[in-house]
């Protein structure tokens, strides 16, 4: 089978298959989930058995049945950020490519200055003042990481800004959303697939981050992230440590390892122009 | 060189001020008001007012920012609200505290990964380049409290060699301090050694492809002296935008890591003002983070002016 015109290597499968997975499991879950999201099973901590394969959390839910609703919720976050933060980062870099050099020097300037904070704390500053609702937790953290998407956007299309077709379409009369959207977009887009990965693996782990916080996704919602927290107390025990801070965590780890291998064998196919980094 | 240098430093001083005002606006001016996100939905009419007089929040935006800078040059960072306390004096101990844990996982971070990305590099696609690539890949990908619970579970629990939990007083002798906090500085080591290593060695790798280290091969040089003479000097100026970039990366790193070990340091400070939603505390706590990074960014500037061989001058 082929993709993208190219044959995947075995570890872009073992991608593939890791997130098909989670994405089934995060679509179907009330389906899969053997116990509810909220519902008190067992006793607090009860180990791995065959009723409860996990064993259950600090409140006696049981542990494999909110790992699985937690994929719907901490996924579900991260991709809409995703999403959310590739919208207003591609609008504004694209604008700024073509919009003359006093918008570009504008919003340039501003993202350095928005870069210049580091986005955890960026994001902490933000959330004291609005509270973490779902809503503003994805908004708070799509605008943060668009400047990320803003820099690269800007990069590919000052370079497709200065082509002939380009020029052709200003001189057809074509006001700025058309060239935006139908000249320039088409050919920045390849880039931006590899660069869509690495950002939904960055906003994950940010997600995750925050709720373990305690300041992201709010119980009783069932999230990867506030599950390590809510369960961290269970591994402290000397005489008889439990696990169950280590599964949902475990659950995020192999997630975003599943999207970088994909990510990975994409970007080998077409390289990054910029070269840089996204892993900050 | 000194006209790039005092350049590069003024840049430094106005991206602070530009940040302390992005700081500022994002708490106080954005749509919101501190007021009742402070008391909550029930607080009546009068007591809003009488808190937003107690804040100043009835003063023009521009005059409280002017009051709140000029406090905190004079080492003035206001009181919490939700104990009265004095912020710098709850701060300055902290501070110490989380230059002490960065300091720590630094020293051990920098000289590691330095070394192991530049043996990556020279044995560039043979097996100890794969390992630490995909060692270190794995690394990066898991989330920091993953590492963090697994050190915990196998070092504190299990073999019971170090403190679970990083508690550390004021008594405590520089011996003390080092065992109680190597935990959270092992787990900040990994997580920024995986990062300074995959960047040394890519920009080793830049300057090994260039012309004139061919050129040096070609001369017939060994392969110890290209590297030693030839392209480290050349790849100081990049490692070292990458070291100071990685501290940087250190002390937001630090805020999860701290949490984690409920070790007292500015990150958990900062976390508890926001689940209290003290703003004079998260103000404070996020400048001095910002500051942080953005002194050690232009730091990583200008040394890497001064060592790069091709901006020196002959006397």
């Amino acid at each position: 089978m082929t993709l993208f015109g190219r044959k995947p290597t075995i570890s872009a499968w073992i991608g593939m298959v890791i997130v098909a997975f989670f994405i089934f499991v995060a679509i179907f879950a009330p389906w899969i989930a053997p116990y509810g999201e909220a519902e008190t099973v067992g006793k607090t901590w009860a180990p791995a058995s065959a009723e409860f394969w996990l064993g259950t959390d600090n409140i006696g839910r049981d542990l494999m049945s909110r790992i699985i609703y937690g994929a719907r919720t901490t996924i579900g976050v991260a991709l809409a950020t995703t999403i959310l933060s590739f919208a207003i980062g591609m609008a504004a870099g694209l604008f700024a490519s073509i919009g003359g050099p006093v918008i570009d020097t504008i919003l340039s300037r501003f993202v350095d200055i928005m870069l210049s904070i580091p986005l955890l704390v960026f994001a902490l500053m933000i959330l004291s003042m609005f509270g973490s609702s779902i809503p503003t937790l994805i908004i708070t953290i799509a605008i943060l990481d668009s400047t990320r998407v803003f820099r690269l956007a800007r990069a590919v299309a000052m370079n497709v800004a200065v082509l002939e077709f380009v020029e052709a379409a200003r001189l057809r009369g074509e006001g700025n959303w058309y060239i935006m959207r139908r000249e320039i977009l088409p050919n920045v887009l390849p880039p931006m697939i590899s660069e869509f990965g690495l950002r939904f693996c960055f906003n994950f782990l940010f997600v995750a981050g925050l709720s373990f916080l305690g300041l992201g996704i709010q119980p009783p919602n069932a999230d990867w992230g506030g599950m390590v927290r809510e369960n961290a107390r269970a591994i402290m025990n000397p005489m008889n440590p439990g696990f169950a801070p280590l599964w949902p965590a475990m659950a995020i780890a192999v997630m975003t390892i599943g999207v970088n291998l994909v990510v990975d064998w994409i970007l080998s196919i077409n390289a990054r122009p910029s070269g840089a980094s996204a892993e900050m | 060189m000194l006209r790039m240098l005092v350049s590069r430093l003024i840049l430094g001083i106005l991206t602070l001020i530009a940040v302390s005002v992005l700081i500022f606006a994002a708490t106080e001016i954005l749509p919101g008001d501190v007021a009742s996100a402070v008391l909550g939905q029930g607080a009546t009419q009068e007591t809003l007012a009488a808190f937003r007089k107690e804040l100043g929040l009835d003063q023009p935006a521009y005059i409280r920012y002017l009051d709140w800078a000029w406090g905190v040059l004079h080492g003035d960072l206001g009181v919490a609200l939700t104990n009265k306390r004095d912020i710098l004096k709850t701060l300055a101990p902290r501070f110490q505290n989380t230059l002490f844990l960065a300091g720590f996982a630094a020293a051990i971070a920098v000289p590691l990964s330095v070394g192991l990305g530049i043996i990556a590099a020279i044995n560039e696609g043979k097996w100890i380049d794969r390992v630490s690539n995909i060692v270190s890949l794995s690394f990066i990908s898991v989330p920091e409290f993953f590492i963090a619970y697994l050190l915990i579970l196998f070092l504190a629990v299990k073999l019971g060699w170090f403190p679970s939990l990083a508690t550390v007083y004021q008594s405590m002798s520089f011996g003390q301090r080092l065992y109680v906090a190597a935990l959270p500085a092992l787990t900040l080591t990994f997580l920024v050694t995986a990062h300074m290593l995959r960047m040394t060695r890519s920009s080793v790798l830049a300057i090994m492809s260039q012309p004139y280290i061919e050129m040096a091969f070609l001369k017939g040089l060994s392969r110890s002296r290209v590297i030693i003479r030839h392209a480290l000097p050349n790849a100081a100026a990049p490692i070292i935008a990458v070291i100071a970039l990685n501290l940087a990366y250190l002390i937001v790193g630090v805020v999860v890591i701290e949490v984690v070990f409920v070790y007292p340091g500015v990150g958990q400070y900062m976390v508890d003002g926001v689940s209290k939603r003290d703003l004079p505390v998260v103000q404070a706590c996020g400048l001095i983070f910002a500051s942080a990074f953005i002194i050690l960014n232009t730091f990583a500037d200008i040394l890497s002016i001064l060592v790069n061989p091709r901006l020196r001058r002959p006397k």
